[in-house]
């Protein structure tokens, strides 16, 4: 390692093409070309104090100590994520699909402008599709590589969407999935279940509840629940 | 192969369990996690795929073991000193050794609002011309590996490879994770929805009208 903290790498190609034997050789300094795996307890990580709250206690106060983080901007991100962004976003633009024939054309054509338009736009929210669910087909959203999820419409993901479990299973047997959440599909509607495995996020457009005909915007909001917008659940009926 | 975090289809699971809308951290140091994450974000030392990239090269052991946000600070404390912004020293006695010369960079209170509304957008103009259209079948590379890097990030996933599928939706072309996460360049290509027939990948499919899915980059993929 050099000493300013970054890695000296060197890598070689070869290969063939028409004219014979090809060599490239690449020359670079980069923090980090090449995964260095290491055992469990070679990692930085293991430093640190074993007690995950001492362990997040410790690096705040490094952190803090060389001017790398403001106290006050977590507690800023904090109460963002606590207080003002969460599924009521999504609610609203679900509550708004189901009002408003043109709006849901263009939210189903084009999220992204129309979401921007709402206010509804930011971190892990960049790129945004809305799927219909049916009564042929339903919608249900997971990440089975990490935890990617709409932050600006639904805020952060429950610890379910987050577990082995739901990464595991949603995929292969959305349905049995379903199930753990009480819901039960018709017979004829299919399942199709978004791995969301680049920067797009999704988020699914419920079936609005019969009886609902005349309800307004405010009202039909309060049917939509979080869980319906992953696909995990339906919208409640009044 | 793959690593520990390619679990889609994994068997042995138990239930997923659900949770009221009004539970959004599950311990006081959750949130603490969350945002000390994001605020080094800002120091501008790595990408999006790189901090990725570093939580699933956390040991198989300690993926397993730890919980959400443990994964979350322990790749957090292997990037600092990887791109030596902090030093194991300073990780052993928890606590710093001088200022540090990023101190400018530092996220203020004031700026946050400012940067979660303005996000970090993955779409860049590129070169590489667009080979395939809605309705065109496909058949998903058979090795779910970085090509480039040994051992690399990739966002193929192991039950995905070679699968045939539909292009059912075209995204525009995006930064390429395989390349970023090595801060290889950011090597923008076209990306596309491809939809996977359960029956296809699944031995024990639910239903036959079932579908999956997924966002790959056109070099994943292969023309039928």
């Amino acid at each position: 390692m050099l000493r300013d903290g970054r890695y000296l790498c060197k890598f070689a190609k070869r290969g063939k093409c028409g004219f014979g034997l090809w060599t490239f050789v690449y020359v670079g300094f980069h923090d980090r070309v090449m995964p260095h795996d290491h055992s469990d307890h070679d990692h930085p990580h293991s430093l640190l104090p074993s007690d995950p709250a001492l362990r997040v206690k410790a690096l705040e106060t490094i952190l803090t100590q060389k001017g790398l983080i403001d106290p006050a901007a977590l507690d800023e991100i904090i109460d963002t994520y606590e207080n003002k962004i969460g599924p009521k976003n999504g609610a609203h633009v679900v509550a708004r699909a189901w009002s408003d024939p043109e709006f849901k054309a263009a939210l189903l054509e084009d999220a992204d402008p129309v979401l921007a338009e709402l206010g509804y736009y930011g971190r892990q929210g960049e790129h945004m599709v809305v799927v219909e669910n049916t009564e042929a087909v339903h919608n249900m959203v997971v990440c089975t590589l990490c935890s990617c999820y709409p932050w600006p419409l639904l805020g952060i993901p429950p610890g379910w969407y987050k577990s082995d479990a739901y990464r595991s299973r949603a995929v292969r047997e959305p349905r049995k999935v379903l199930a753990d959440f009480g819901v039960t599909l018709p017979e004829e509607q299919a399942v199709r279940v978004w791995d969301s495995t680049a920067e797009v996020r999704y988020l699914v457009l419920p079936q609005r509840p019969e009886g609902t005909e005349g309800m307004d915007e405010a009202a039909l909001m309060a049917l939509v629940t979080r869980d319906s917008m992953i696909g995990c659940g339906v919208a409640v009926s009044p | 192969m793959t690593r520990v975090h390619d679990m889609g289809g994994r068997f042995g699971d138990g239930a997923v369990v659900p949770e009221t809308e009004d539970v959004i951290f599950h311990a006081d140091w959750h949130p603490r996690a969350l945002a000390i994450t994001l605020a080094c974000g800002s120091l501008g030392l790595w990408n999006i795929d790189v901090s990725r990239h570093a939580r699933e090269c956390l040991s198989p052991k300690d993926y397993t073991r730890f919980s959400y946000y443990e994964k979350w600070m322990a790749a957090l404390a292997d990037l600092l000193v990887d791109t030596g912004a902090v030093s194991r020293e300073e990780l052993a006695q928890g606590a710093a050794r001088g200022t540090s010369n990023l101190a400018d960079k530092r996220l203020a209170a004031a700026a946050v609002a400012g940067v979660l509304a303005k996000g970090g957008p993955a779409t860049r103009p590129s070169n590489v011309a667009a080979l395939f259209v809605a309705g065109d079948t496909v058949r998903i590379r058979s090795i779910p590996e970085n090509m480039q890097v040994p051992g690399g990030h990739t966002r193929l996933p192991a039950y995905a490879a070679g699968a045939e599928g539909t292009i059912v939706r075209q995204h525009g072309t995006h930064v390429l994770p395989d390349s970023n996460a090595h801060r290889l360049g950011e090597a923008p290509e076209p990306l596309y929805a491809v939809a996977l027939r359960a029956q296809d990948i699944w031995a024990h499919p639910e239903h036959p009208e079932d579908e999956v899915i997924l966002d790959l980059w056109q070099s994943y993929l292969i023309a039928l």
